[in-house]
């Protein structure tokens, strides 16, 4: 082939200086050592959401061990009907129901129903979810479709609508545990088919190979390689699930088939105040900024963790 | 090289006299990405001049830039990246500086751009035919619904896929890797563009496809008098291709000019680290000299010698055949017998993964398994390693049946044979730390006691040359080299007799990939160790291998000593893979 | 297609058989007479009781009574409600209605997400999308019955823009404040799908190669961006839906739709249990036909999946 350079493409060599030699592949390991949890949390002390809602998530949990700590009138049985829909007053700064109890109380009371409900629930969804998904994605086979079709059948039945219908039957039985039962029999699927997909996906990974060729049990592998590394996804699934219970037993016991009314939560509350809308607002606005208050720190917190978790959504910012 | 320079075709205004104006003159280009702790600089003052009808190649590693260069000149930056000086002239006009309407008629029109990956690059909800017209439609070459189609055709055809008017409605899962590719360069060139970017437009297709593709390419672009630059990390593929050569190192340029000349005679320590590196360089050496030891001793005087013993592979090779000698009439460790496997596809029935695959390793020795993707190496490595079951056939090792082993024995058995795998970002547990995931297999063979696993572990980093600081450390910290070496530490903690290197060296940059080649043969001295290394490089092999068998759709095609492989091939296959390895027709300097 | 329409219908088989055995089984399989649990605290009247075990035939062996009561729903006998009113021809007077709302809801957060979402996911960062984001949390964390209730006094009462309640023959007009409420909740989800979405397909190659080819933005965006970003969205329709039926028996309820959910919501209410029961069978099973129908959809937008074998 002839030549076909210009004389300004001759050969050029850049002085060594301008580009010094690095050794090939040192090692550039300083400072602590990083792994994903420490990488998360350095992220997320960074990020204001996480300290505003784990603040308010704090709060919540304060409140609901020591509800004493925050008011001294008792929520029931100091009621006058003197007092219906009542404004403020000294000593009742949110004023009372219809029945004249007072609301301040009765919002701080309700407080540990609400995260009972949600912490049973997630409990429950966690192990549910992860025995389920765990089992099926990594077992495979017939394992996998017989979990997996009793996963799709639960999933089939929106949760709600399967709790109004075993709290119909119980209606005899209606309280906190019955009722996280309820929801939680039903609102684990989700959760194992995002553990289910993960862990199919982290099964196939060269390390899991290398185990398994090292001689390490299924069970180990499943236990020590295989799930720690599919539980990110889980995380924040369950911290979203847990402000999904607290709405869920706030909609059942609205629809009058959640807690009985002698329990304090704020969906009965706000059940009870739904025909003085016009006439007392305040009635119901005020438990259900405490119940949307505390179902958005949580979501929050879920928001902040899948950021930290997932290198995807972090890179979605 | 070997295509014939149509005289015509280039358009040669230099006989005119006047000084000839580039069509393309990056000057002092410099582009970085903003990052959280501030800008990085990922080009660093980039000088390229390329004439009409030239072709250009940048080579560099992943990191030097050289993507980004070519990103920068058609301003499709990833990201937060964005040119923060230099000019980059088309034909005189600085494209650095044009408006985001002027980049849309410019790309397409003036310059086209064929992508690396095939498999990304199309979008899979829309048909392979809406895909090439709609670019016909922007650079308005023609309009009308029919006229739009007929040139779709034509493009596709020209791109070498002869049945393109049945094949304009599949969509691009329907076709298979280089078929893409074909619709990728076809939409490049759709609008007769004077410049063609190509970013290693072939480096995730089948050794053999590549060379078809590049072959193609090559005769298109002469034929339309396209001009050519060329993107590639391979530094025999780069010399083969293009006239001029640039080549790239940390964001700068270190070496420019002739291909030819740069390959014959490089100047700069990293040129000539590269070229002492690339398998493809090593192996057409080997071969142009008869022996390795004429290699090695051609070349001992001249380049190589001044990268470093450690990174050329000639020397390895060298050292790895010294050693051989003495393990000639070794006993066999592993023999495989008539392996066959069969997978049950839903719905379409069996697949043959593996058809009646027999070989033999001598102790102390390495065979290679060299195919193409979907020829079933990596299956037989999984059924040698019992991590898959095999249909029908034998395998012993030391004698030893593998299919008659039981819990137990099976347990005993894996200490003595063990796996390095491909990914180097896949192979290590993310979440255990370096003395664990090293430590494991002395923990499951309950060997020693803590501390005894211990000092076996630094013993172990000190074999792989890594410090032994990162006992405590994880494997997001290390690069995909340093993985590798502690993946080859866990794999020798329990002093195995056979290693399993599946794709071992494969996703590693050259430079890397030669260290990780000379420490595999430095280990396999050092510990008698026998290797099964499967690849699809037949270029590495001729470094590393004793024996090789190539297969291809499950079965083993051609069987012999490499020397015998290379120098005289029987199957058409092999002499197929064989051309496929770059720079068969460069001539060396020795 | 054809190929995965079938097994699409086929799997849906044993979830159908599944979930109608679930519903039953936690009804008579719980302590006590489940007629008389049915009803909590009330005491119906003793002809209610024996019509209802006539329904349920519970002097027959458990087994028996599930296929009894799974041949009555494929035979239209979904049983009585308490006021003796077949539970099949109060679905025929209710249903429209509650389509009507669903379709309007669906439309109205499918416009609204998918916007919201890609605006912020291509401006990622920006001004606009913080705001979305604080938007679609605190939409988020709002139960459906507080949001309901909000638009009423607001809007209904406050304002006066619309009827707190709706007329007989549920006109559209009527529907809107109910349908918007009801689109609500799934505003934020989608918004926020759409948003990760688009931000994903935006960093694809093949974007980048289009954008080589020498398309313009606007072409882009809509054609390679938006469009492959839909598919995501149309899979989170499958389980929006449940999420619809939900908040449509809440929202119905409080804004006196005369649909589906009302119904529901009366008998929960009031404690009618077998009502309850019937009611919420047929929607699953409504649940069950509209996630086959989501299937296909996705196999329309997604040719990997209809040309797959």
């Amino acid at each position: 082939m002839p030549s076909n350079t210009r004389p300004d493409q001759q050969h050029y060599v850049a002085p060594l200086e301008e580009t010094p030699l690095v050794a090939i592949d040192k090692v550039k390991a300083e400072g602590k050592p990083s792994n994903l949890w420490r990488d998360a949390w350095n992220d997320v002390r960074r990020r204001p959401m996480f300290w505003i809602s784990a603040a308010l998530i704090l709060l919540v949990v304060i409140v609901a061990l020591f509800p004493g700590w925050f008011t001294q009138t008792p929520p029931n049985n100091d009621c006058q009907l003197s007092n219906s829909n009542g404004g403020p007053v000294d000593g009742h700064p949110l004023g009372f129901t219809k029945q004249g109890c007072d609301i301040y109380s009765r919002i701080i009371h309700g407080t540990s129903t609400s995260l009972s409900v949600g912490l049973i629930v997630t409990f429950l969804v966690a192990v549910l979810g992860v025995v389920f998904g765990a089992f099926a994605g990594f077992y495979g086979g017939w394992i996998d479709s017989v979990l997996s079709r009793i996963g799709d059948i639960f999933f089939s039945i929106p949760y709600i609508l399967a709790a109004v219908v075993v709290m119909s039957v119980l209606s005899a039985y209606r309280n906190v545990w019955v009722i996280s039962l309820a929801i939680g029999l039903f609102a684990w699927p989700a959760t194992a088919r995002v553990l289910r997909a993960e862990i199919l996906r982290v099964k196939n990974a060269d390390f899991v190979m290398s185990a398994t060729a090292v001689g390490v049990s299924r069970f180990r592998i499943l236990l020590r390689h295989v799930l720690p590394n599919s539980l990110a996804p889980v995380i924040v699934i369950t911290t979203i699930s847990l402000a999904s219970a607290i709405v869920a037993e706030a909609t059942l016991s609205f629809l009058g088939v959640g807690l009985p009314s002698s329990t304090m939560s704020w969906g009965n509350d706000i059940s009870a105040a739904q025909f003085d809308l016009r006439t007392a607002p305040q009635t119901l606005i005020l438990p259900s900024i405490a119940l949307s208050v505390t179902v958005l720190a949580f979501i929050m917190m879920g928001e902040v963790v899948r950021d930290a978790l997932d290198p995807k959504a972090r890179a979605r910012r | 090289m070997s295509v014939e320079l149509n005289g015509t075709d280039v358009d040669t205004t230099t006989s005119t006299g006047e000084a000839e104006r580039p069509l393309l003159q990056i000057k002092d280009l410099k582009v970085a990405f903003r990052t959280q702790t501030g800008d990085v600089t990922a080009v660093d003052g980039v000088d390229i001049t390329l004439y009409r009808g030239q072709s250009l190649a940048i080579v560099g590693e992943s990191g030097s830039g050289k993507s980004t260069t070519a990103h920068a000149i058609i301003n499709l930056l990833p990201g937060s990246g964005r040119i923060t000086g230099g000019q980059i002239l088309l034909d005189g006009e600085d494209l650095a500086k044009a408006s985001k309407k002027d980049m849309e008629s410019i790309r397409g029109r003036k310059i086209g751009f064929v992508p690396q990956d095939p498999m990304s690059n199309l979008n899979p909800v829309w048909s392979i035919g809406f895909q090439v017209e709609e670019a016909i439609r922007a650079n308005g070459i023609a309009s009308g619904r029919k006229e739009v189609k007929q040139r779709a055709i034509e493009v596709l055809k020209q791109a070498g896929l002869q049945d393109a008017d049945r094949r304009l409605k599949q969509f691009p899962h329907q076709f298979s890797g280089g078929m893409r590719q074909r619709v990728l360069i076809g939409m490049g060139l759709a609008a007769d563009p004077q410049l063609l970017i190509a970013d290693e437009p072939t480096s995730a297709l089948d050794v053999t496809v590549q060379r078809v593709i590049l072959d193609h390419l090559e005769s298109l672009t002469r034929e339309l008098g396209t001009t050519l630059l060329f993107i590639t990390h391979d530094l025999g593929l780069a010399a083969e291709r293009a006239e001029q050569l640039v080549v790239m190192y940390k964001g700068k340029v270190v070496e420019s000019g002739p291909s030819r000349e740069i390959l014959q005679n490089p100047q700069h320590p990293y040129t000539q680290r590269l070229v002492a590196a690339a398998p493809s360089l090593a192996s057409r050496r080997i071969q142009a000299t008869g022996s390795i030891h004429a290699a090695e001793q051609a070349i001992a005087a001249d380049a190589a010698t001044a990268a470093g013993d450690e990174l050329d592979l000639i020397a390895t090779a060298e050292a790895r055949a010294a050693a051989l000698e003495a393990a000639a009439s070794a006993p066999p460790a592993i023999v495989v017998e008539n392996l066959t496997k069969v997978f049950k596809i839903r719905g379409s029935g069996d697949f043959k993964a593996v058809d009646d695959v027999s070989f033999q390793i001598a102790k102390g020795t390495t065979t290679a398994l060299v195919g193409e993707s979907g020829s079933g190496k990596s299956t037989v490595a999984k059924m040698l390693l019992k991590l898959e079951d095999s249909t029908s056939g034998r395998i012993l090792v030391g004698g030893q049946d593998l299919a008659s082993l039981t819990g137990p024995e099976l347990f005993k058995l894996r200490s003595r044979m063990q796996p390095v795998f491909q990914d180097p970002y896949g192979s290590l547990n993310p979440l255990r730390n370096i003395g664990n995931t090293i430590g494991e297999p002395l923990f499951t063979h309950k060997v020693g006691d803590r501390r005894s696993r211990r000092e076996r572990v630094y013993e172990l980093l000190d074999q792989v040359a890594l410090p032994r600081t990162l006992i405590g450390r994880y494997p997001n910290e290390l690069s995909g080299g340093q993985r590798q070496r502690i993946a080859i530490a866990r794999a020798l903690a329990l002093k195995p007799e056979i290693v399993v290197l599946d794709e071992a060296v494969s996703a590693l940059d050259v430079l890397v990939q030669a260290q990780i080649l000379r420490l595999l043969a430095d280990l396999q001295s050092e510990l008698g160790l026998t290797y099964l290394f499967i690849t699809h490089d037949l270029a590495v092999v001729r470094v590393i291998a004793d024996n090789v068998c190539v297969m291809q759709k499950g079965r083993i095609v051609e069987a012999a000593t490499t020397d015998e492989v290379f120098d005289n091939p029987k199957e058409q296959y092999t002499q197929d893979l064989l051309a496929a390895i770059p720079g068969a027709n460069i001539e060396l300097g020795a | 297609m054809a190929g995965y329409i079938v097994r699409r219908l086929l799997q849906a088989i044993p979830v159908l058989l599944g979930t109608t055995f679930l519903i039953y089984f936690m009804v008579f399989a719980m302590p006590g007479d489940p007629i008389v649990g049915l009803f909590g605290d009330k005491t119906p009247p003793p002809q209610v009781l024996e019509r209802i075990r006539a329904q349920y035939n519970l002097d027959q062996p458990f087994i028996v009574q599930y296929f009894i009561f799974l041949g009555g729903i494929f035979t239209g006998n979904l049983g009585t409600s308490f006021s003796g009113q077949p539970v099949s021809e109060i679905l025929a007077a209710t249903f429209p209605v509650t389509l009507r709302l669903a379709v309007l809801a669906v439309f109205f957060e499918m416009v609204a997400g998918i916007t919201v979402g890609l605006v912020a996911g291509l401006r990622k960062g920006g001004i606009f999308d913080a705001s979305a984001l604080v938007v679609s949390l605190i939409l988020i964390s709002l139960p459906i019955f507080v949001i309901a209730f909000v638009a009423q006094f607001v809007f209904g009462i406050q304002l006066g823009w619309f009827r707190t309640t709706v007329g007989t023959g549920a006109p559209i007009q009527d529907l809107i404040l109910p349908a918007l409420v009801l689109a609500t909740i799934s505003f934020a989800q989608i918004s926020r799908l759409t948003r990760a979405s688009v931000i994903d397909t935006d960093g694809q190659d093949f974007v980048r190669t289009a954008a080589s080819k020498g398309l313009s933005r606007s072409r882009i965006v809509p054609v390679h961006i938006l469009r492959n970003s839909l598919i995501p969205v149309v899979t989170y329709l499958a389980v929006d839906f449940g999420v619809l039926m939900v908040g449509a028996t809440v929202t119905e309820g409080i804004f006196n739709v005369p649909g589906v959910g009302r119904t529901l919501y009366q008998a929960i209410i009031r404690g009618e249990g077998p009502t309850v029961v019937s009611f919420v069978t047929v929607m699953v099973l409504i649940y069950l036909i509209i996630n086959l129908l989501v299937d296909l959809l996705y196999a329309v937008l997604d040719p990997r999946i209809r040309y797959a074998k």
